[in-house]
């Protein structure tokens, strides 16, 4: 979970900062799961240990097939690149990994908190239309470009039977196409052809903007923040992966109290949240 | 005159949809290997070992939804939008993968009791047999 910038934090950061400039080694990926790394840094995948350690013992154990090592598919995620061999850290944040469920490898990510948004393939997001020219609407989705959105990418659209868009709705779509070569390409259709509740979102309600990193934080399985928002009245939220928000609840003050909310949840601890849900339940 | 060896079929022929009918499954499934096979020696591919050495086992993927189980993005509480609250249960069950148990499927007839409907309706093979177009008649004793 990205943490406010507290003393503690401070003081790793300053302590990881000292050490990787000082030592210049590459530091193994597996030890610093969980810990803050900072652009720049090299991370060494664990197969390759054995290598880096044969140096100092001067026995060299056979080797069944000369050279080929075993090797599993690692995937490195937002945050990391590759380089040759070794994973390079690209943005400041906490170091992550998920285990394999099948197959080999697993994921490492940095788990960073920034506000802009880049578009990535298959990513949920809500736009906003800006535009209408021919066949294709403009879509808003906070990057660079405007996203392009095609009128048959919707549920049931064929080129009599138009989807009824105007400028200004909203719409909750994913990108199918997005990176940094081409301009952003957004469907409201998955690829069976269903809308599987993408397309334009309703009437009322209000839009506002948060971090990405609360979206995902937010949109974790087990997250009680919303769980808790669903018990005090009925309501809906689209929760788009650029950083938008759209809330309705019945009455406009409590959708305004629903926004407010969740853009202070971010800097609130658990006890300071269960006060505030606890006086707005009473009231 | 009348050929002494039989007319052989061609191959393409013996592919043909009308002709796979009557084979049986294995001969069927030896006839796709062929196939498949024929195709990928088609298919060219590089044949370089160092190459292969130098492949990268590192995958770059941007995207967040590989690296953590998120929820899906529409959500409704408390009956507002019955629409979204249906597909909720939907789209985060495909997320976990959960391994619903099969239901049984409910019947109207047991089991037993359509064994017992087929025993008086099968008929008995002695007495009929197929002629060339696949009709059943029955054998003149």
């Amino acid at each position: 979970m990205p943490e406010a910038a507290t003393t503690p934090a401070m003081a790793e950061v300053l302590s990881v900062g000292k050490e990787s400039v000082a030592g210049c080694r590459a530091r193994v990926a597996h030890n610093v799961l969980n810990q803050v790394v900072l652009p720049g840094e090299e991370l060494v995948l664990p197969e390759h240990e054995d290598v880096d350690g044969l140096g100092g013992a001067g026995e060299q154990p056979l080797r069944l097939n000369s050279g080929a090592r075993p090797r599993l598919r690692v995937v490195c995620g937002p945050g990391l690149r590759r380089c040759g061999d070794r994973l390079l850290v690209t943005k400041c944040g906490r170091l992550r990994h998920k285990e394999p469920g099948g197959g080999g490898g697993g994921v490492y990510w940095v788990d960073s908190q920034q506000k802009r948004y880049v578009p990535v393939k298959g990513d949920h997001v809500i736009g906003i239309v800006i535009a209408k020219s021919g066949d294709i609407f403009k879509v808003d989705v906070g990057g660079s470009e405007p996203a392009s959105l095609s009128y048959l990418a919707f549920e049931g659209a064929t080129k009599r039977n138009r989807p009824n868009v105007q400028v200004g709705d909203l719409i909750y779509g994913q990108c199918v196409v997005a990176n940094k070569d081409m301009e952003p390409e957004m469907v409201c259709i998955d690829s069976c052809g269903r809308a599987n509740g993408m397309g334009v979102i309703g009437q009322d309600g209000l839009l506002f903007k948060v971090t990405l990193g609360l979206i995902r934080k937010l949109l974790a399985p087990d997250c009680e923040i919303v769980q808790e928002l669903g018990k005090l009245y009925p309501l809906e939220i689209v929760f788009g992966m650029n950083g938008r928000i759209w809330v309705k609840a019945k009455t406009i003050q409590q959708t305004l109290i629903l926004a407010n909310v969740l853009e202070a949840c971010e800097h609130m601890t658990t006890d300071q949240r269960k006060q505030i849900f606890a006086r707005l339940a009473e009231s | 005159m009348a050929s002494e060896r039989k007319t052989k079929l061609s191959k393409n022929l013996l592919r043909m949809k009308f002709m796979q009918r009557g084979l049986d499954s294995e001969t069927k499934k030896q006839l796709e290997e062929e196939e498949k096979k024929m195709i990928s020696d088609e298919h060219w591919y590089l044949d370089l070992p160092e190459f292969k050495e130098k492949e990268s086992f590192i995958i770059e993927q941007q995207s967040f939804s590989l690296c953590e189980d998120l929820l899906y993005g529409r959500m409704s509480f408390r009956g507002f939008n019955p629409e979204v609250e249906k597909l909720m249960l939907q789209m985060n069950s495909k997320n976990k993968a959960v391994a619903e148990e099969e239901e049984t499927v409910e019947v109207d007839v047991s089991d037993e009791e359509m064994a017992r409907r087929y025993e008086t309706l099968k008929r008995d093979r002695a007495n009929y047999e197929e002629d060339e177009n696949g009709n059943i008649k029955p054998i003149k004793t």
